[in-house]
């Protein structure tokens, strides 16, 4: 008889793993990443495939040169590739979306330890690093159907309004709500179409991978805030406009609820999804930029540790412990 | 009948392995290695002297405080008082007794068929007497707790839930004989004097539901109470809070929100002591797990070695991963099959390197699942952090000595954190520091 394992309990484990909650996010991102290759093209595509190649290759290096075990078999490189590329404009030059994904793998993820200990959503801090070097490429977004040369430079495409431009203003968008909805606009790849990003979302609701808490949270707050202060437009016109441009939805669904970096307890998924909320709405009015979702995101993501810490759950029999009768 | 204790998980059952077999008396062995600890408390002092002729439910250890005797499983002869391997994988003290295969009795208790006439005290005197102990595994003192709950206790509750995987010794147990388990929270309520008598069991054991509610007329005061099948219902504080609402706090007993609970094999051990006058001498054990041959319910001596109770259930497979003594969730791995039978192994589950669900490099990746499943509101995640880090302070913050190991966050765990088991080191780390 070969030596009985005398490891710890418990002795079964659940069938949930790293790769299989990676490979149903993936799974959940192709609808949106459909949309994306339907409205701007096989550009779209292609700068998703080199975001995702630079993600897998850097962490690939990365983990040999730090002498860590591989990791890229859990799956979270092709999920920050396939992040990162969703909050691009399909017009990106390549190496622009490669340079994104070895900055997330590397200084957003890698430096802080590797997966599950990185501070900040790698996507999005890589999303905020290329915005900073590179403005102009970052929000060069392509018309709805507008052809994208596959191979060869975007430099001289025009740069067209996104819905959230116009809602500067403060106006509403001149497309119509059912396209906006469909996600015939421009925008960045993967947060254009409401319905793709809502069928991912509902998946990962579906399959257990998020909770409803910081999505319903995180919209709950933009859609009230908004519904309030309109800024002397219709205020529920506004308010859908608000909910089904940008990247609110992509950012509440799928860069929020990052385990990672979002809180752990249930009090604090709340506050997490709030906090985005009304940061997204200030950042959107008074901001630098149309858009506000991934600096909301960011600061957010810095006080996952004091969310946690604040929301604790209470102690069992801390209620009713003792004076029960 | 709603379910309302926090967390908690649905881990595959896979009892049909075992269920539905009728406990059967397994071979007695030549020699019986009794432990003379076999409850939570001070271990005995052994009663007798290599050499010395013993009967069949002899006292043989005993001892004051927090300890409660131990019992001769067979008669025959003492061959050695000496350390012997042990469930808990340390040695302990313990009478060996060859068997002369006489089963001669002991006439140390005294049978009381109409126990109408006895008091609470003499009630407690007689299950301490004969040994009984928490069954359901924590071997906690029967009499102990019967003692600190007079006048304290208003609800009484016998524990059938069996949450854990695999094990069916008590869904046997009440299958074959229901009338003892309640005829002894009968004797129970007359130590108790509690308000409700609830009977608590899983929807998962029909046949036992059937059999105990075909008895239910003849004991009006006892209530069934059947609950959604979900893991750790059997915990004593979950099963408080389920049947109750109410939250034993941690390092509290069920007494200070009114409660006792004690498992069905420990209620018809009881009836067996005072009607009978039989001390704990054997007990149900499920032997199961896709690694042994013939998963069976067996009635085992008290003191048969693992092996032997293996071999009568058609020996280990060939791909046998780990034995464990109780269940999977919460069970001992064993190293090897020496260690004995005692009061408190509710089963021997014998799994096979397809339940091995261990990776090479476990990694937290935050997901939460361990704090929405944690049946005592902890934060896993933290605890396990805050052990690699040895920062006691934040261990003592975050309450790590309320776990209750039921293992539910590292069922869950994505990442296959050994959680449980760092929060055990973690748990031992704050007891040695605060000595």
């Amino acid at each position: 008889m070969k030596p009985l394992s005398i490891s710890s309990s418990p002795h079964v484990r659940g069938k949930d793993s790293t790769f299989r909650l990676m490979r149903d996010v993936v799974i959940a991102l192709l609808p949106p990443l459909l949309a994306g290759v339907l409205v701007h093209g096989p550009r779209a595509l292609a700068v998703t495939l080199v975001s995702v190649a630079a993600c897998l290759a850097s962490e690939g290096l990365f983990r040999l040169i730090v002498r860590r075990h591989c990791t890229l078999g859990d799956g979270s490189a092709v999920v920050t590739g396939l992040l990162l590329a969703m909050t691009l404009p399909a017009t990106v030059p390549y190496w622009t979306a490669a340079v994104g994904g070895v900055f997330a793998m590397v200084v957003v993820k890698g430096l802080f330890g590797g997966l599950g200990q990185n501070v900040f959503n790698p996507a999005l801090a890589a999303r905020a690093f290329l915005l900073l070097l590179w403005p102009a490429q970052v929000v060069r977004y392509p018309a709805a159907g507008q052809a994208l040369p596959l191979l060869g430079s975007t430099a001289d495409v025009v740069s067209a309004a996104t819905p959230l431009h116009e809602m500067v203003m403060p106006a509403l968008p001149d497309t119509s709500f059912a396209d906006l909805f469909l996600g015939r606009m421009a925008g960045s790849i993967g947060e254009i179409s409401a319905l793709a990003l809502l069928i991912g979302g509902a998946y990962l609701l579906f399959r257990r991978v998020i909770s409803i808490r910081i999505p319903a949270a995180y919209v709950g707050t933009v859609a009230v805030l908004t519904l309030i202060f309109s800024r002397g437009q219709p205020h529920l016109a506004w308010m859908a406009a608000n909910l089904l441009t940008g990247g609110l939805l992509l950012g509440a669904l799928f860069m929020a609820t990052d385990y990672a970096t979002s809180p752990v307890t249930p009090v604090g998924q709340v506050v997490h999804g709030v906090g985005c909320g009304v940061l997204t709405v200030v950042f959107r009015y008074f901001g630098l930029f149309p858009e506000g979702v991934t600096y909301a995101i960011l600061l957010m993501n810095a006080a996952v540790w004091l969310v946690d810490r604040l929301t604790a759950p209470r102690r069992f029999g801390a209620a009713e412990g003792g004076a029960a009768r | 009948m709603r379910s309302n204790f926090f967390g908690g998980v649905h881990p595959d059952g896979r009892k049909a392995l075992s269920a539905g077999r009728a406990p059967v008396p397994a071979p007695v062995p030549a020699q019986v290695i009794i432990p003379m600890a076999q409850h939570i408390g001070a271990v005995c002092t052994p009663l007798v002297r290599p050499g010395d002729t013993v009967t069949m439910g002899q006292k043989i250890g005993d001892g004051p405080g927090l300890c409660v005797p131990v019992h001769a499983s067979v008669s025959g002869r003492v061959a050695a008082v000496e350390p012997r391997p042990h469930v808990t994988g340390r040695p302990v003290l313990s009478v060996v007794i060859d068997n002369d295969f006489q089963d001669t009795p002991a006439r140390e208790l005294t049978p009381h068929p109409d126990p109408a006439g006895l008091s609470p005290e003499e009630l407690v005197a007689i299950i301490r007497e004969a040994g009984i102990v928490g069954m359901g595994g924590a071997t906690f003192p029967t009499d102990v707790k019967a003692n600190t709950g007079m006048g304290k206790v208003d609800t009484l509750i016998a524990n059938a839930c069996e949450c854990e995987p695999y094990i069916t010794a008590d869904d046997a147990l009440l299958c074959t004989h229901p009338d003892r388990v309640l005829h002894g929270m009968e004797l129970l309520r007359r130590v108790l004097e509690p308000r409700r008598t609830v009977l608590g069991i899983e929807d998962n054991k029909p046949d036992a539901i059937a059999a105990l509610r075909a008895l239910a007329p003849q004991h009006p005061d006892i209530e069934i109470a059947v609950l959604p099948t979900r893991y750790p219902q059997g915990a004593e504080k979950q099963l408080i809070q389920a049947l109750t609402g109410r939250q034993v706090p941690g390092g509290a007993l069920p007494a200070s929100v009114g409660c006792a609970v004690f498992n069905v094999a420990t209620c018809a051990s009881v009836w067996d002591a005072v009607c009978r006058g039989r001390p704990i001498t054997r007990r149900i054990v499920s032997v199961t797990g896709e690694g042994i041959r013939t998963p069976s319910n067996l009635v085992v001596r008290i003191g048969t070695p693992f092996s032997q109770v293996v071999e009568a259930a058609g020996g280990l497979t060939d791909d046998v991963w780990k034995v464990l003594s109780g269940g999977p969730m919460m069970g001992v791995a064993q190293k090897d099959l020496e260690a004995p039978v005692i009061k408190g192994t509710t089963g021997i589950l014998c799994l096979t390197h397809r339940q091995n669900g261990e990776v090479g490099h476990p990694t937290c990746i935050r997901c939460a699942k361990c704090v929405a499943a944690c049946p005592m509101k902890l934060q896993p995640l933290y605890l396990y952090r805050f052990e690699a880090a040895g920062d006691l302070e934040q261990l003592r913050r975050l309450r790590a000595m309320d776990c209750i190991e039921c293992g539910c966050c590292a069922y869950l765990c994505p990442g296959k954190l050994p959680l449980v088991e760092k929060i055990r080191a973690a748990k031992r780390a704050l007891k040695e520091a605060s000595q």
